[in-house]
């Protein structure tokens, strides 16, 4: 069994600034992720984010995970593994890792879970074909692996993630013939939208997709409009020629070992789904763990990376160790989360974390 | 289908290794999980739902959903989106469960 100070299990935004604060205070820290390469959600976005100056607004995604992760190099007390699933949290407080096809133990003295969020699945006839992909995995097999998933791509869903993906599909040589929403209005910031509109992607709000066709995989599509109570008017539905059919229908907080660990959990749909319970400093109702990021709610990597750094800083400090003015620091850093969530666009966000603050 | 060209990335690819799909022999780069590789080569079914006999694809990517479980040098449902491809490696489409494998 391995023995350390702090694990943090997940390499995004969150889990890299937690471990860079910790570091910096001198813990010891072990940082988990189940990817090659460290940087979560970051290494596969090719557009420049949006948020605040401190968290490296209008620089690409990739680069803003380059730098996160330069941060943390030259630290003897930092262990990474990578390619190393976490699969299990007990109760007596041991971390199974699955790694290099053995089962790890690790017992931290503290955890903090940064695991991020997890795609929402869409109900339509024969949804189980291949050619039908999360907006993820499309992201994943075009900007980490350069391989094309296919020629022709209908997007369902029309929010950032939809358009984002849909653009970066253009980018990429895939022909988007059309983007489908549910809602009558267009969710993602008009920037992404405007993109896509400038080179003729058209944008069907009020529309969804019932039907995916195709022997083996994906040949086409049949969509079709939404009435006012968002009954497909089945009459007006057509056909699209596809072999990709991209879901970006949301994201829901990646919870398993929050649940495992015991953590009180509510259903908060303003977070994207279940979420813990949490104090101001990202402790959960356990003792010991931590939580930052999506995997507390689904949001931005601007906030997963204050939440991290906020996670961070209690648990290293909870072990002892000193940050110099700790309560300053933590102070900064909410007034952050706090600037960062104003204005109408985090309204969502900010009632859904006041049904989780304890 | 790779992408060739890209306004904003580039590609570091491993060495270039062979490998085989229930015998038929490929290509693809060391390093890269095999579904790239697969994807590549215009594969799209991995397996067929136990069942139904449904034909299974790549769907998250991430090593989550167990869509593409695949056999890998005789040892049954390998998530072939997160294991990377070596040289010489056999997959093979896998038939219903997979048994247990005993190892030394
Ligand atoms: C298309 C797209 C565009 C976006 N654009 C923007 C933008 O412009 N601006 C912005 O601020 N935000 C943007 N976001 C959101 C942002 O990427 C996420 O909010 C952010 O990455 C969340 O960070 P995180 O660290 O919580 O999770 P993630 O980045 O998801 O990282 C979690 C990590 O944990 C790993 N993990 C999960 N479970 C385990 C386990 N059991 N064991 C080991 N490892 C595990 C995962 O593999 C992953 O590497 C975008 C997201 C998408 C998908």
């Amino acid at each position: 069994m391995k023995e350390v100070e702090i694990a943090i299990v997940g390499g995004g935004p969150a889990g890299l600034s937690a471990a860079g604060i910790a570091l910096q205070a001198k813990a010891g820290v072990l940082l988990i992720d189940d990817g090659l390469r460290l940087g979560g959600q970051l290494v596969k976005q090719t557009h420049k984010f949006f948020g605040s100056k401190e968290q490296y607004a209008s620089t690409r995604g990739i680069e803003i995970g380059r730098i996160l992760e330069k941060g943390l190099e030259g630290y003897p007390n930092l262990e990474v593994w990578l390619n190393s699933s976490v699969v299990g949290y007990y109760p007596d407080g041991v971390l199974t890792v699955l790694k290099e096809e053995k089962l790890l133990k690790v017992k931290p003295k503290r955890l903090i879970v940064a695991t991020g969020a997890s795609e929402r699945m869409l109900a339509f006839a024969n949804n189980d074909l291949p050619g039908v992909y999360g907006a993820g995995a499309v992201q994943t097999l075009m900007n980490l692996y350069g391989v094309l998933p296919g020629k022709r791509a209908l997007m369902v869903g029309a929010g950032n993630i939809g358009l984002i993906v849909s653009y970066q599909l253009l980018q990429a040589g895939v022909k988007v013939e059309a983007v489908v929403e549910a809602m009558p209005k267009v969710g993602g910031y008009w920037v992404h939208a405007a993109k896509l509109k400038r080179i003729g992607v058209p944008i069907l709000t009020s529309h969804t997709i019932l039907k995916a066709e195709g022997e083996d995989w994906v040949e086409g599509a049949i969509i079709c409009p939404l009435n006012e109570d968002f009954k497909p008017i089945e009459a007006a539905q057509k056909r699209v020629e596809v072999d990709i059919i991209c879901l970006a229908v949301g994201l829901s907080p990646l919870s398993e070992l929050l649940w495992q660990a015991g953590c009180r959990m509510k259903y908060i749909p303003q977070l994207g789904g279940y979420a813990p319970f949490r104090n101001r400093d990202m402790e959960t109702t356990v003792k010991g763990v931590w939580v930052a990021g999506d995997s507390a709610g689904v949001e931005e990597a601007s906030t997963a990376m204050v939440e991290g750094r906020i996670a961070g800083l209690a648990a290293t400090s909870s072990l002892g160790y000193e940050v110099e003015d700790t309560d300053g620091l933590k102070r900064e850093l909410r007034e952050e989360l706090e600037m960062l969530r104003r204005g109408p666009v985090g309204e969502t966000v900010r009632k859904g974390v006041k049904r989780a603050l304890i | 289908m790779r992408i060739i060209q890209h306004p904003i990335l580039t590609f570091e690819k491993g060495q270039k290794v062979s490998f085989t799909l229930d015998g038929r022999g490929l290509e693809g780069y060391e390093g890269e999980p095999i579904t790239a590789a697969l994807h590549d080569a215009g594969v799209k079914v991995l397996r067929r739902s136990i069942s139904l006999g449904r034909p299974r694809g790549f769907f998250c990517a991430v090593g989550k959903c167990s869509s593409c479980l695949m056999t890998v040098d005789g040892k049954p449902n390998v998530r072939v989106c997160m294991e990377p491809l070596r040289e010489g490696m056999r997959v093979e489409t896998q038939k219903g469960k997979g048994e247990l494998v005993e190892r030394g």
